[in-house]
């Protein structure tokens, strides 16, 4: 066995170097489907476990075999939890990517390699720890098949004895992973960390500075991915139809879902299902569906990526004219066309927002977590239905695909409310009704439901020309009187979106403007730009579209506003320029980052220092 | 003391309505027009079996045929949504609420062309669904254009032949799943009545493919659509006699001729075999004699398949009985219970 003599880097550095604890990113590269997943998801979880804020990011290639993917995870004793851009600790499992990942770190990164690449040999600024996978796999393993995926849990058990990740945390994070159902998957992967911590105990001098230590600031909290956590949202927002049709990223949302549904809506009594989830032959069907569907009553949710969002824009044109609820989570990744299938943006703002031919627009809400995915969802059953138009939940890739350290969820005590329909009894009452009717001057008419037990029930649903009463129509005021309603029920809506949250500063001159994921990196880019600049900054995050009278008050009370987005052609300020006034868009700064990558404090903190000319 | 003349007792069905109650709004389209005489057809099936209006669904596309809906049982709640799409629209529909009785009106646009795949996975999931093409060869809105049911060589008015085959919506629906398919011309009242209320009382997806002729855009010599090409190539399968459930069967035609089809609710189709030695619960039989027909030109009519034994849609997710739509709050929000165990798992 050879031992590992200090790395030049340490040497030069001095004996006595100050330890960074809990403040450091780790990366592992590996090639895609090698079961690398389990092996980040326990060391991620195992940090978690020892009460130190984390975060995990998966950056992965569309393919389902064979191409590099890298696995970053953040501990940061201050709480963030957006992309750190610097590798701190780099695990190098993929010989096609070693030498690109190595060249790339900054100086005094540490790295756990195959021993076989030779890495060392790259950059004496650097800390260096081969490790002999191969060889130390054969012993825990002794089925070959099987050696591919164990692999990876040996670098676990190196890192946990590096970091100082205590391993019986790792443990506990393996049986959490595998559940009772895989005892022997579980003792397999434990056989492999364990050969990797003892290695590592024997051979590997630490020389570099980072460590775990327990802290206390995770208890209490939960490790979810946006995805099922808006699953989760929709089981409990009372959802009776969904339909989908696969795509990533939004896939997980329904497959999560089928598995909440099953658990906690099947009648006990009966044995029968309390909703219906259909995988569509494409996105049309899949809005058509859910269209149907809310038509006639029930709540109905779709989950879909960009492509798809393209696709449904003629349904959603229908549903915004003849006025049929629905929620539609569009889980965003990088466009135009198929884009970066595997990365993530806030490029869909514009296109939805105003989605399908003629005059439309249509409610989005920005989600910036888990806790906002689950709490999103139910309110935009209920925000659908009182406003009988499709509303729009806009995640991305990052959110929902990626796993978050996240507060509980609240239950929603609030009942679920159905928006304006009319049964058998009011109609006795009213003796009819007329459906695109503004009776209460909110520019929302009242609605029946088909199967309603009465002779004046039924309505006519046209995409077509169509008058107060639902007949078909092309007379000019007819028209130009139902569109003008349906823009006033627009104009309702703002005082019923979610409020942004807003953190005013007295001693800030700029403010900024974000919605969605950019909320964790831009936190962490105003405490940058407050430590190493002195420059105190104001906060509005935006919780929803069509903006409200905050976003004006914000703009008023700062000199220059920034708004932040992840998407080449600022769409969300492209979105402000349609209703502000010129003097308030005068103030408008725009921060763009597009890069597929979620979005990071530094890039936000270079770009505004170069901005205000810092 | 003068004396009024009593008026004479209205008509009415087995639900004490009168026909009246099943008629829409004033049709249209054009004199003459096939989709007329199917939308009569279609109020008279629902009067005489008794079907309460508003507990039925109308569902269409975009198109002549899609504007029917709005021509029957005005009573019913009516969605006309977009090109090709019907199918996606019912299913959901019928879905949020599976006590309804769902009927779709299309066209050969419709269903051949822009909603091809809609059509062939509705009939793939079995959907309770009454689906009526009205099948005339033609676009008709856009003022003449070939569709996809176009028989090869057919003309339009302009003298151009069609130099595609067309698709058999028939042959489609048998290969797809549909468990109740049959063809009718808008023509024949007696046949057609008789399909519109085996659909309405089967339990699965019922195709009925209506040739319709066109008589602006398709009814000249050298159409195989028009009304002439059909009153000489219409090529009757059997005899049909739908028998209610709530009327006793008239004894009237000698058993052994007769091949009786129990339906779902205890209805009873009859079919007297004319010439053709055919099973309409055979599968192969029908694709067959479909292939066939078409080689002859001709236009085979009646009962092409029918299968009352398998699982509809509903049955195979496993769904409530009670209209989703309307679960009270109780029964769709799990409790708190639920969360907290959801909760403990992420922990």
């Amino acid at each position: 066995m050879s031992t590992i003599e200090a790395s030049p880097a340490a040497q030069r550095s001095g004996e006595f170097q100050q330890p960074v604890v809990n403040d450091f990113s780790i990366q592992v590269a590996t090639v895609n489907g090698s079961g690398s997943q389990t092996a980040n998801s326990v060391l991620m979880r195992a940090i978690f476990q020892m009460g130190v804020p984390v975060s995990g990011k998966n950056m992965f290639p569309s393919n389902i075999q064979g191409l590099p993917t890298w696995f970053t995870i953040r501990a940061s004793k201050h709480g963030y939890i957006g992309r750190k851009k610097e590798i701190d600790f780099l695990v190098a499992m993929n010989p096609e990517t070693a030498r690109e990942d190595v060249m790339k770190l900054e100086s005094g990164a540490a790295v756990v390699y195959d021993e076989p690449l030779k890495l060392d040999a790259l950059r004496s600024d650097l800390h260096f720890y081969p490790v002999p996978f191969d060889k130390l796999v054969g012993p825990v393993c002794p089925e070959a098949k099987l050696r591919k995926l164990v692999r990876n849990m040996i670098y676990d058990g190196v890192v946990a004895n590096l970091l100082s990740i205590e391993m019986e945390e790792i443990h506990q994070a393996l049986i959490k992973q595998f559940g009772k159902r895989k005892a022997k998957a579980a003792d397999l992967n434990w056989g492999a960390a364990k050969a990797g911590y003892d290695f590592a105990e024997k051979n590997l001098a630490k020389t570099d500075p980072f460590r775990v230590e327990r802290m206390n600031a995770t208890a209490g909290k939960i490790i979810i991915d946006g995805n099922s956590a808006a699953a989760l949202g929709c089981v409990f927002g009372g959802v009776t139809v969904v339909t989908w049709y696969p795509i990533t990223p939004s896939s997980s949302l329904v497959e999560s879902m089928m598995g909440y549904l099953k658990r906690f809506r099947i009648d006990r009594e009966t044995g029968k299902a309390t909703y219906a989830v259909v995988q569509a032959e494409d996105e049309l069907s899949a809005i058509g569906m859910v269209l149907g569907a809310a038509w006639a009553g029930a709540r109905s949710v779709t989950s879909t990526a960009g492509p798809g969002i393209s696709l449904m824009s003629e349904f959603i044109g229908l549903a915004y004219y003849a006025e049929i609820p629905a929620v539609i989570f569009d889980v965003q990744r990088v466009g135009p066309s198929t884009g970066l299938p595997t990365r993530t943006a806030q490029g869909d703002i514009i296109s939805t927002a105003l989605l399908s031919h003629g005059d439309t627009r249509h409610p989005l809400f920005f989600p910036c977590s888990p806790e906002e995915c689950f709490s999103m969802a139910v309110d935009a059953f209920d925000f659908a239905e009182h406003f009988q138009t499709p509303v729009f939940v806009m995640t991305d890739l990052d959110l929902g695909m990626n796993n978050w350290m996240a507060d509980r969820f609240e239950y929603p005590f609030k009942p679920i409310k159905r928006g304006k329909v009319l049964t058998a009894v009011d109609l006795e009452r009213l003796g009819g009704f007329a459906r695109y009717k503004d009776v209460d001057g909110d520019g929302i008419g009242y609605r029946t439901l088909p199967g309603t037990n009465h002779p004046q029930a039924a309505y006519f649903t046209r995409g077509s020309g169509h008058n107060e009463k639902a007949q078909y129509t092309e007379r000019e005021d007819d028209y130009v009187n139902n569109l003008d309603r349906v823009a006033r029920k627009f104009e309702t809506m703002r005082s019923f979106v979610p409020k942004p949250q807003v953190e005013n500063n007295s001693k800030a001159r700029i403010g900024f403007v974000c919605f969605g994921t950019s909320h964790h990196s831009v936190g962490e880019s105003r405490d940058q730009l407050k430590n190493e600049y002195g420059v105190e900054t104001s906060y509005f995050r935006l919780k929803a579209y069509p903006f409200t009278q905050e976003l004006t008050d914000f703009i008023h009370r700062h000199e220059r506003v920034y708004v932040i987005e992840q998407n080449r052609d600022a769409q969300i300020l492209g979105l402000m320029r349609l209703e502000l006034t010129a003097q308030d868009i005068a103030k408008l700064r725009s921060v763009r980052y597009y890069g597929g990558l979620p979005l990071d404090a530094r890039t936000v903190t270079d770009d505004i220092v170069r901005q205000e000319g810092l | 003391m003068s004396t009024t003349p009593a008026p004479p007792p209205k008509r009415v069905n087995r639900i004490g309505l009168e026909v009246l109650s099943y008629k829409g709004a004033k049709t249209t389209l054009c004199a003459g027009c096939g989709h007329n005489a199917i939308s009569e057809r279609v109020i008279e099936a629902f009067y005489e079996l008794g079907v309460q209006p508003w507990s039925v669904a109308k569902f269409s596309g975009i198109g002549c045929s899609s504007k029917s809906p709005a021509y029957f049982l005005g009573l019913a709640h009516g969605f006309n949504g977009v090109h090709g799409r019907m199918p996606s629209i019912a299913t959901g529909a019928m879905l949020a609420n599976r006590t309804m009785l769902g009927i779709g009106v299309t066209g050969d646009g419709d269903t051949a062309s822009i909603g091809l795949g809609q059509y062939m996975h509705l009939l793939r999931r079995n959907l309770p669904f009454i689906y009526i093409i009205e099948n005339n060869g033609v676009y008709g809105l856009t003022k003449g254009q070939f569709s996809a049911t176009a028989d090869l060589g057919s003309k339009l008015k302009t003298g151009t032949a069609n130099d595609l085959p067309p698709f058999d919506c028939c042959s489609l629906a048998l290969q797809c799943g549909a468990t109740f398919v049959a063809r009718s011309f808008s023509g024949d009242k007696r046949q057609l009545q008789a399909l519109l209320k085996t659909a309405i009382v089967h339990k699965g997806l019922a195709v009925i493919d209506v040739i319709s002729p066109c008589t602006t855009f398709n009814d000249h010599e050298g159409s195989t659509k028009s009304y002439a090409y059909m009153k000489e190539h219409d090529e009757m399968l059997h005899e049909l006699d739908f028998v209610p459930f709530f009327e006793d069967i008239s004894v009237e035609i000698p058993e052994g001729e007769i091949k009786s089809i129990e339906l779902h609710d205890g209805s009873t189709l009859r079919i007297k075999k004319l010439g053709h030695d055919y099973d309409p619960t055979d599968k192969f039989t029908a694709l067959k004699a479909l292939d066939e027909a078409e080689r002859k030109g001709e236009v085979l009519t009646g009962v092409l398949y029918i299968d009352t034994g398998k699982p509809t849609f509903m049955d195979v997710l496993n769904m409530e009985d009670a209209p989703l739509a309307t679960l009270p709050e109780s029964r769709i929000r799990p409790p708190k219970e639920a969360l907290h165990e959801a909760m403990e798992e992420l922990s």
